[in-house]
């Protein structure tokens, strides 16, 4: 546990100290303020004390954040070479895998953190759903889980960062909107496992304010998945 | 602590990288490592560092193996690898201090060992510096300091003076000499001096198996089987004709081989056949002739020459 901790803190030190995270951190809050206040279907055109044009936009930006901070969190070091002075260490590859997918979450729920100015503001305008915005954030951070695992994964398989990002981004497609796409065309057996397979369907039940067991069986199957192919990956790399 | 290799073997497609090699290195011994590029060095330093997964054979660490205790094993041994690699945008300071909590160093400790680090590699002046912005010498200092830092009992280096200048070579093999008094130290160069100088014993690997194992002394003496001397002639005002000398030189029976290395000053290199002498029968031709022997000295084998010798065939 004490490892994982070091590694998360050099891990989130390293978003910090590469400006990722500011970058990150400006670019997401500016979007998602941009379209929540100001621009298209926001909060004023829909006039309901909702948060569902900011999760709506958030969808969408982490979708396309997420590979672009793990895209390095492998691959640089496999490039580099630092990954064996990491794995030469009283560390096991889990301890690593862990380490990195937690500063990324980290960095995330900081991220979703700093839109909390826009519940309090929003619940002070109307009556909003409280139970339904909570469990929408815990939707978007499973979310984030889950893209992280995958975008640490394609990391991991070359020492390529721009690799790891497409892939990232080319799994991803699926589930967040191929899978529901051909699952309303598929129809029958096929169309309910892609339904179910869809990232979009589980934040949606998830965002209306129930936590259905279905849907964290989902995400958490996807986000261990992700982190135990690539701890094959670091298993194989080494043999 | 001792590390004892038992019949290591790592195959990468169809090529054979270690061929099932078998040594034991005792502590307070400095084993040099030696072989053209691709031998099979680094493998066998990784194999015994846990990063690599052999396929056949295993590498015992003290009473730790690499297969059943990787953790233990990972906790007494301190690596430089080849290339040594570093977070280049990390400072100095923060790299040690997260090398130091990943090995687990008691809390307390962890700065008091950073700044004896800093001290003992002459990080004294760059300390603040991110890593990225050393010069190379300099980075090899912190690949150092972070192989030292834990003050391991097993030290693993792979090419650990490559890119330092001569004042650093000598720094730095000072201090792997007086770390080898206490510890276990596996070292591995392309530059046999530095081999010869730091080193209580010398490997060398050739296509993945050991062709020599030994003291520098017993490895020369090894090679040296045949008895091969510098003689240098004064004719003496006679018609001097280095081609003369050397058809002469060339009647000796216990003879095997002249060279003629300066042709104006009439010295030539004589190589006996195993097992005999030409000395005697040099001075007699001389004497015959009514030459002087300007010189007459024993050559000593190279190390450099036992290199070629075991490793080009």
């Amino acid at each position: 546990m004490k490892q994982i901790w070091v590694i998360t803190k050099r891990e989130l030190q390293s978003f910090f100290d590469s400006l990722t995270a500011y970058i990150m951190l400006v670019a997401f809050l500016g979007f998602s303020g941009l379209f929540t206040w100001l621009y298209g279907s926001d909060i004023f055109f829909v006039k309901q004390a909702s948060l569902q044009a900011f999760f709506g936009v958030a969808y969408w930006t982490l979708f396309f954040f997420i590979p672009a901070l793990t895209m390095r969190l492998f691959a640089e070091e496999n490039k580099t070479g630092t990954i064996e002075l990491l794995l030469t260490r009283p560390v096991n590859d889990w301890q690593v895998v862990i380490g990195k997918f937690l500063a990324t979450l980290l960095l995330i729920v900081i991220a979703l953190a700093f839109t909390l100015p826009y519940y309090i503001t929003v619940a002070n305008l109307g009556n909003i759903d409280h139970g339904a915005t909570i469990t929408a954030y815990l939707g978007l951070i499973l979310i984030s889980a889950s893209y992280i695992s995958i975008g640490i994964f394609t990391s991991s398989i070359s020492n390529n960062q721009i690799v790891g990002f497409l892939l990232a981004l080319a799994i991803g497609i699926l589930f967040h909107f191929l899978f529901s796409f051909l699952a309303s065309s598929a129809g029958g057996f096929v169309g309910d496992l892609l339904y179910y397979l869809s990232i979009n369907s589980h934040f949606e039940s998830i965002s209306r304010g129930v936590i259905d067991s279905k849907d964290l069986v989902f995400f958490f199957s996807l986000i261990f998945l992700g982190l135990v192919s690539t701890e094959a990956v670091l298993q194989k790399n080494r043999s | 602590m001792d590390i004892v290799v038992e019949n290591l073997t790592k195959v990468y497609g169809s090529q054979r990288a270690v061929d099932n090699i078998s040594f034991r290195v005792k502590t307070g011994e400095v084993l040099g490592f030696l072989g053209p590029n691709g031998a099979g060095k680094t493998t066998t330093m990784k194999a015994i560092t846990t990063y690599l997964i052999p396929t056949e054979g295993d590498v015992k660490v003290g009473e730790y193996s690499i297969l059943e205790q990787p953790e233990e094993v990972k906790k007494v041994i301190g690596y430089l690898p080849e290339s040594n690699p570093l977070y280049q945008e990390m400072p100095i300071i923060d790299y040690l201090d997260f090398v130091a909590r990943l090995q687990g160093i008691e809390k307390s400790r962890i700065k008091e060992r950073i700044l004896e680090m800093v001290r003992i590699c002459g990080l004294e002046g760059e300390k603040h510096k991110k890593i990225g912005e050393l010069s190379k010498g300099y980075k090899q200092r912190v690949g150092l300091a972070q192989a030292l830092i834990h003050d391991p009992e097993v030290l693993i280096l792979d090419e650990p003076t490559s890119g330092l200048d001569p004042n650093q070579i000598v720094e730095i093999r000072e201090l792997i000499k007086h770390i080898g008094r206490e510890k276990t130290v596996i070292l591995s160069s392309h530059i046999l001096a530095e081999v010869e100088a730091t080193c209580d014993r010398i490997m060398i690997i050739n296509k993945g198996k050991i062709v020599a194992d030994g003291t520098a002394d017993s490895l020369r003496r090894q090679a040296q089987g045949k008895e091969m001397v510098r003689v240098g002639i004064n004719t003496e005002g006679q018609a001097a004709e280095a081609m003369a000398v050397y058809e002469k030189l060339k009647t000796i029976d216990t003879l095997e081989m002249v060279d003629i290395i300066d042709g104006d000053h009439l010295r030539f290199e004589v190589q006996s056949k195993a097992g005999t002498s030409s000395v005697k029968a040099i001075f007699n031709l001389c004497v015959a002739n009514g030459w002087t022997l300007t010189e007459l000295s024993p050559v000593e084998t190279k190390l450099e020459d036992v290199f070629r010798e075991l490793t080009i065939k």
